[in-house]
């Protein structure tokens, strides 16, 4: 109970509401390295998913892909390119989005895969052409599933995020980070609810997203996250 | 914003060297990593299987849990790795514990739809052949949701594998001692060792439960 109190304090300190390191200042860190992140996935894994989608071809290669990437440790990929590249936001960068891309992938994929044969068939026989096919038909119904695979990968790479303050970049990781090196606990606890908090207000905003661009016939369908 | 520093060649470099001087290093931090993981998997599954079936058995218990679980997802690794020092000081539950609580919703999801998607008549059916309540789910409805219990315990172990390396700055880690030897040395060797067998040892893990499903439901073959 006092650590919760000491936590409550340090948040309403107004020394970190000021300066260079207010926490709006680390927030925004965070949401740039999170959005710059998930922003350049999805510029690679969009494309490659519906292609694999749409065309049936490369499925193994899809899926290797994301099992591979979901298997490499984030926190050596960040301290490896640190070390290649010497610190700063593009290897970080790289490492982030390596991570980003693996949901986005595999449930634009699987999504797209997944639209009834009939259906397809259907827009077809109209007259469609493919692209109008993939654009017109298979995305809005696959976008359930598409946007389920953003709200992953936003949301881990809040959290990974967080491991970008080790080689000393900034973000909300910096108050875990140094909180850890001075044994500050009330200081790690407040760093660590921040990067909850704002995990769970991201998913929030994509939620909330999910709703203007997903068809209204297709709200209530169950999705199972990947 | 700093660009890449011209390196030598010979920084980049694998230094073969040092793996064999580190060979015996290298293999306590594997082993180490190895258990990382299967205890955490292993406590994770057994909870998520005992919420699982509260679950299944009282369906609005499944939202808050899923929303619970949901949210223990959110917290840093890192934090909830700082965090448990305090209660558990620089030992190896202080890795075990919040990896354990990373595999609650993947495995919990899976434990519940699995047990979700045995179709109501084979259910039935083996009501009316006399099954009664704990053996009708052990010999009838765990084998059905078999294919889905596996495919969340092989996205759990894979992404436990991927998160130990975390815990190396509580002083756990397994290979992730590995990757902080390398970044404070400025020398790549030991990231390159760790990220490799990170690697093999996620995809081995893979293979091997993937095959351990395909002989336990020899069925999902035809």
């Amino acid at each position: 109970m006092e650590l919760l109190f000491d936590v409550a304090s340090w948040l309403s300190d107004p020394v970190q509401w000021d300066g260079s390191n207010a926490i709006y200042v680390r927030i925004g860190q965070h949401l740039w390295y999170t959005t710059t992140a998930v922003l350049v996935a999805l510029i690679v894994a969009l494309p490659i998913g519906l292609a694999v989608g749409h065309t049936g071809r490369g499925e193994a290669f899809a899926v290797n892909v994301a099992n591979i990437g979901r298997a490499i440790p984030s926190f050596g990929i960040i301290l490896l390119f640190v070390v290649l590249a010497g610190i700063g936001f593009v290897p970080v960068l790289i490492a982030l989005t390596l991570f980003a891309i693996p949901p986005i992938l595999t449930n634009t994929y699987t999504g797209i895969s997944g639209v009834d044969r009939q259906l397809r068939d259907a827009a077809y026989g109209l007259g469609m052409r493919r692209l109008q096919v993939l654009t017109q038909v298979e995305i809005p119904v696959a976008m359930p599933l598409i946007m389920a695979g953003i709200r992953t990968s936003s949301v881990q790479v809040v959290a990974t995020a967080t491991l970008a303050a080790f080689p000393g970049l900034g973000g909300l990781g910096r108050y875990i980070i140094n909180g850890l090196s001075v044994q500050n606990y009330p200081q790690v606890i407040a760093g660590a609810l921040l990067v909850a908090v704002l995990a769970l207000l991201v998913e929030g905003l994509l939620a909330l997203l999910q709703r203007t661009v997903v068809p209204i016939g297709l709200q209530h369908t169950r999705v199972a996250r990947r | 914003m700093s660009l890449a520093l011209p390196l030598a060649q010979t920084r980049l470099a694998v230094d073969w060297a040092w793996i064999e001087r580190n060979a015996g290093y290298i293999q306590d931090q594997f082993r180490e990593h190895v258990l990382l993981t299967v205890l955490p998997v292993t406590f994770g599954f057994i909870i998520a299987a005992v919420l699982g079936f509260f679950a299944v058995r009282w369906p609005g218990l499944y939202t808050p849990l899923l929303t619970l679980t949901g949210i223990l997802f959110t917290i840093p690794s890192l934090a909830l790795f700082v965090l448990l020092i305090a209660f558990t000081g620089l030992s190896i539950w202080t890795a075990v514990i919040p990896l354990t609580v990373y595999t609650l919703l993947i495995l919990l999801r899976n434990v519940v739809e699995g047990f979700r998607g045995v179709p109501r008549d084979v259910r039935d059916a083996a009501t009316a052949m006399g099954y009664s309540g704990a053996k009708r789910i052990l010999t009838v409805d765990l084998p059905l949701a078999l294919p889905v219990l596996f495919a969340g315990i092989r996205i759990a172990t894979v992404t436990t594998i991927g998160l130990v390396s975390v815990s190396s700055l509580v002083g756990q880690g397994g290979l992730g001692q590995l990757f902080l030897d390398g970044f404070y040395r400025s020398f790549p060797t030991p990231l390159y060792v760790g990220l490799a067998l990170s690697v093999v040892f996620a995809v081995t893990a893979d293979l091997l439960l993937l095959w351990l499903q395909r002989a336990l439901t020899p069925w999902t073959r035809r």
